[in-house]
């Protein structure tokens, strides 16, 4: 290696040599020959080459190299001459005067000259402080032992370069980036290494446990003892180093022992010229110190509170400083970091934030062949951190979403496999994506599912991602792998795939099935135990998921779960049917149809007092009172308490109303009492709250004149009995219902009416309808659980009237009498004229 | 200068709820407190068909408008997602465990 020839060290009495006398420019002088202060200097040149004199104090003998480059060289794939930066021309050709191998030792800002170890004193007119960073020697016993060095320049690389060369065994103390390079190019070079590391994973700062784990099999597939969680006690040696010793007693024979534990910025020429220090010396956007004239670059600065251990950041101060040294202030803005590293030949990469926290959402691939770990951390539905192991090819534009806060909303689900698959060629195909990943690619990581294993069982029959979780598990505990098994499913299945559950709505990558399973199975309680155990992507959920949630508790804990009033629709919160203008309707309960005078008188009442616009009967059977203000209903439902009415629950996800027809009282075809069985099926059912809106009729007849055919539970009467009919519609999708079955009594009517209205609150979906339930599970589902199965329906009737037991309490009544008031009052009203 | 009219204290408003208040001449006020007992007060109208975002859902630092469901954010009023369209905002601020409001003057200015 001959790069002594290309800088030799300067002699003081040669001083003068390079600096042409009658030169007139404003001297720059320059405070370390490295990678930022030579970067300052290319950029200057690169705006008004011939503005300063530039000269140019360099503690180490050397142009300028590429100290990024010191680990291939340690590693034997480079030599010195390949990592150079600057050789001597560049130096020459631009007039830079280069004291190199002669550090400066002092500076006088008084009188505006720096003087060097050798005695040269040269005066500026700006001075640029570019002094890099000291490596951090951590203060145990046998620290200063010859052999115990620091991983920083080229004279480091020589003393492992001439230690390696008689072989034996290495420690390096540290398992960051500059660690393991220099435990990596040891080893190469034959030693036998051990790493000990403070933490528990190597580079955590860059990297998060699953990554830091794979990085310790991968090293210790090659040979290195890595010692995680471990603490130096103390270096020990007769004269120079032997060993290091653990806190645990361990002790490490080594002839080298390379501290890398990280670096402080090299302050103690700033601090000694009395410029502002903090951790580094401190700079404004223009890399100005508190001294107008003397700037400062690199590594050996602190701004805005930061100081930077990569060169990315110090390019873009390099920048800003040319800039403000040619007039035109740019300022540098605090960068947002990324580290895309070669981490003794395995590709790593980390950028933003990986910490996770609320509102954190992640995105996780393992492809466990490949030895790929990829983990995306999504917030707000931007990228806010990513980690990547092993295929580091998308880092960059991880990084640039990061930085430019795009939305990534749109393309979440294909994020994960790279842009291109995500922005490429316009076709956004996950399913491609899912189908080029390796049979033993990991799909679930919580269950260690791999991708052969989940089409193994599409295959073997399960069509949803339902059977899927059922038969191989994947998916089935933190629901993050779901989006790969929905596209495995299409990949395999093609058009037969069964729709599985969507997830309930962006919050949660859980169904609703799982959900209301999990619910039961952890015996949740609350809403945020809820969001908390399955977690929950938003702090407090949404205007999907909260209602759903709320009724889910509900169901599962009847008498115990404490409503909860701000997951209700406003509908059901304020016990009435918003209206488009603000106002409230109120529909009282005519029971089955039927009313008298009183009811009727006390209506006409209610209109009268509070001015109802318009008073209407409902297709259900019953009276609608319209334009009633949020503050008059306690009021109004008081008046409507009095004459015995109760809320109809027009407004709810809950029992509608019961229709009836006037059946074998009058009419001359009716076979049984259609209207006295209606009237019973509603006071059984009334107040119930059921995953969607729950309508009953009784028709006397087949002429089914209450319409039983397209409602929810529907009975139509027969001269031998009852007709059971389940799972009409009569709105959007008109469906005429399944018949159930057929009963003699009526009591077996009201039986059969209780379980399966309690089937259908237990097992549908929030805001699914009996009819598009029904379809989903089959008729023959119910039959077998409501007909075939007698002690099964008996307990399902037995758990509806215990939950009925809470639910028939008036709501109208509590609120009338005081509750919730603050729902229905304004705050205190203020009168102001207005100007 | 803004005058402030003070109209309560926390508790007056339920957690992920919201009251109104209503001032002679204006129109209605919805002061809204979240989850994480940050107060917010908007004109109480939905920049969409008018919806009274008093009576909506409240989540995170936003509200269901009751009537179509669009999202409004508390902070700027602004309508989220794809829906587009903006409620005035009113300042508030809290002194001594009360809750206080900008005046119309201001609200006018908003508006
Ligand atoms: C008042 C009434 C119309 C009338 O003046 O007759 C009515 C009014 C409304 N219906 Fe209805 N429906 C009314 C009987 C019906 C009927 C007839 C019946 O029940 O026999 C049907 C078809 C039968 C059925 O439900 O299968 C009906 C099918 C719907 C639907 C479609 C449901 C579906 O599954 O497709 C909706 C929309 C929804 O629920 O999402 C709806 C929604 C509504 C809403 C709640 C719209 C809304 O969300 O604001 C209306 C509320 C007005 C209000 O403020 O009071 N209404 N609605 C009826 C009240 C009945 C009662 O006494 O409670
Ligand atoms: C082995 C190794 C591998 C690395 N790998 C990467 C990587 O992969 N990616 C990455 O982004 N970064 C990497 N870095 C970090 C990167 O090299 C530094 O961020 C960068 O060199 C800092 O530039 P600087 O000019 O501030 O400091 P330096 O490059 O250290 O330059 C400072 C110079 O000033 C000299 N000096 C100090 N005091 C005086 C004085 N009083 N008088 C005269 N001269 C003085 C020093 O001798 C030194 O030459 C690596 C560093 C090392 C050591
Ligand atoms: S049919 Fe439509 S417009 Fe008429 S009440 Fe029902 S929802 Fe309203
Ligand atoms: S009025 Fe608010 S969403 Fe329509």
């Amino acid at each position: 290696m001959d790069f002594q020839n290309n800088a030799g060290p300067e002699t003081a009495n040669e001083e003068d040599i390079f600096v042409p006398s009658d030169d007139v420019r404003e001297h720059l002088v320059v405070v370390g020959n490295g990678m930022a202060g030579c970067r300052a200097i290319e950029e200057l040149l690169a705006r008004d080459a011939g503005r300063y004199r530039v000269t140019i104090f360099g503690a180490e003998p050397y142009v300028n190299y590429n100290r990024i480059m010191l680990s291939p060289v340690l590693a034997g794939e480079k030599s010195f001459d390949d990592i150079i930066i600057n050789s001597r021309e560049w130096y020459d050709d631009n007039q830079i005067e280069l004291i190199a191998g002669d550090p400066v030792t002092g500076i006088d800002r008084t009188a505006k000259t720096v003087t060097s170890q050798s005695g040269r004193t040269v005066g500026y007119d700006k001075l640029l402080i570019a002094t890099g960073s000291d490596p951090f020697i951590i203060p145990v016993p046998g620290k200063d032992l010859p052999g115990v060095i620091s991983f920083r320049d080229m004279k480091d690389v020589d003393t492992m370069l001439e230690a390696a060369g008689k072989g034996g065994n290495a420690v390096v103390i540290g398992g960051g980036l500059l660690g393991l390079e220099a435990a990596h190019g040891l080893t190469l070079r034959g030693m036998k290494v051990t790493v000990i590391h403070l933490m528990d994973t190597l580079m955590e700062r860059q990297l998060d446990e699953a990554a830091g784990w794979l990085l310790k099999t991968a090293l210790e597939g090659r040979g290195q003892t890595i010692l995680t969680g471990a603490n130096t006690e103390s270096i020990y040696g007769d004269g120079k180093v032997e060993g290091v010793r653990l806190k645990d007693g361990t002790e490490i024979p080594a002839s080298l022992v390379v501290m890398a534990v990280g670096i402080r910025p090299s302050t103690a020429l700033a601090r000694e010229a009395g410029l502002d220090v903090n951790r580094g010396i401190k700079v404004d956007d223009h890399m100005v110190t508190s001294d107008p004239d003397v700037l400062a670059v690199g590594e050996c600065v602190e701004h805005d509170g930061n100081v930077y251990g990569l060169v990315a950041p110090l390019w873009d101060m390099c920048r800003s400083l040319a800039d403000g040294l040619t007039d035109q202030h740019t300022g540098y803005k605090g960068p947002v970091t990324s580290t895309k590293l070669k981490v003794a030949g395995l590709d790593v990469f980390s950028a933003g934030d990986f910490s996770g926290g609320e509102g954190c959402e992640d995105i996780v691939l393992r492809d466990a062949s490949r030895g790929v770990y990829k983990r995306v951390v999504v917030k707000d539905d931007k990228v806010i951190g990513a980690v990547l192991y092993g295929d580091t090819a998308d880092g960059g534009w991880y990084f640039d979403l990061l930085k430019r806060e795009e939305d990534v909303g749109k393309i979440r689900d294909l994020l994960i496999f790279g842009q291109a698959f995500a922005s490429g060629g316009g076709a956004l195909d996950p399913k491609a994506a899912v189908a080029a990943l390796s049979d033993d690619a990991e799909i679930c990581g919580c269950n260690g599912v791999s991708k052969g294993q989940v089409v193994g069982c599409i295959e073997m029959g399960a069509c949803s991602l339902d059977a899927v979780r059922a038969t191989c598990k994947a998916s089935a505990s933190c629901g993050s792998c779901t989006g790969l098994v929905e596209n495995l499913l299409a990949v395999v299945l093609g058009d037969d795939v069964q729709s599985g559950p969507k997830t309930m709505c962006k919050c949660t990558s859980f169904g609703h099935d799982d959900v209301r399973r999990e619910i039961v199975a952890q015996n949740m309680r609350s809403i945020p135990e809820v969001m908390q155990k399955l977690h929950w992507s938003t702090p407090d959920g949404c205007s999907s998921c909260r209602p759903a949630l709320n009724y889910y508790l509900l169901c599962a804990l009847p008498g115990e779960y404490v409503d909860d009033q701000q997951s209700r629709f406003v509908n059901e919160r304020m016990h009435a049917n918003i209206q488009k203008d603000g106002t409230y309707s109120v529909v009282p309960r005519m029971w089955g149809g039927l009313t008298n005078p009183r009811e009727l008188r006390a209506i006409a009442d209610v209109v009268e007092k509070y001015d109802a616009p318009m008073v209407k009967v409902t297709g259900g059977q019953r009276l609608d009172i319209f334009g009633i203000k949020k503050e008059d209903l306690p009021a109004v439902w008081a008046d409507l308490n009095a004459a015995g009415m109760v809320s109809g629950h027009a407004y709810g996800k809950s029992l509608r109303t019961v229709k009836t027809c006037v059946g074998s009282e009058w009419c001359r075809f009716g076979t049984q009492d259609s209207t006295g069985l209606g009237v019973k099926t509603e006071r059984m059912t009334w107040g119930s709250w059921m995953p969607h809106k729950f309508k009953i009729a009784v028709s006397g007849c087949p002429r089914n004149c209450a319409e039983a055919t397209i409602k929810d539970f529907g009975v139509v009467c027969v001269d031998s009995g009852y007709e059971l009919h389940v799972g009409g519609n009569g709105g959007i999708h008109v469906r005429a219902t399944d018949l159930l079955c057929k009963v003699s009594t009526e009591q077996e009517a009201l039986d059969y009416c209780a379980a399966f209205t309690q089937l259908y609150r237990e097992e549908a979906r929030y805001l699914e309808r009996t009819a598009p339930w029904i379809e989903r599970v089959g008729v023959d589902y119910v039959k077998q659980r409501i007909v075939e199965d007698d002690a099964g329906r008996e307990a399902l009737r037995a758990r509806f009237l215990y939950s009925q037991s809470f639910s028939q309490e008036d709501p109208w009544a509590q609120r009338a009498a005081g509750a919730e008031s603050e729902l229905h009052q304004h705050l205190e009203p203020i009168a102001i004229a207005a100007e | 200068m803004t005058d402030w009219i003070d109209i309560g204290t926390l508790a007056d408003i339920p957690q992920r709820g919201a009251r109104t208040v209503q001032i002679t001449g204006e129109k209605e006020i919805a002061v809204f407190r979240t989850s994480d007992d940050k107060v917010f007060a908007l004109v109480n109208e939905c920049p969409h068909k008018k919806g009274p975002l008093s009576q909506g859902i409240v989540h995170g630092h936003s509200v269901a408008c009751p009537l179509h469901n669009w999202n409004i954010a508390l902070k700027t009023g602004e309508a989220q997602g794809n829906d587009e369209g903006c409620t005035p905002t009113i300042a508030v601020k809290e002194e001594g465990g009360r809750i206080l409001i900008a005046r119309p003057t201001a609200l006018k200015a908003a508006a």
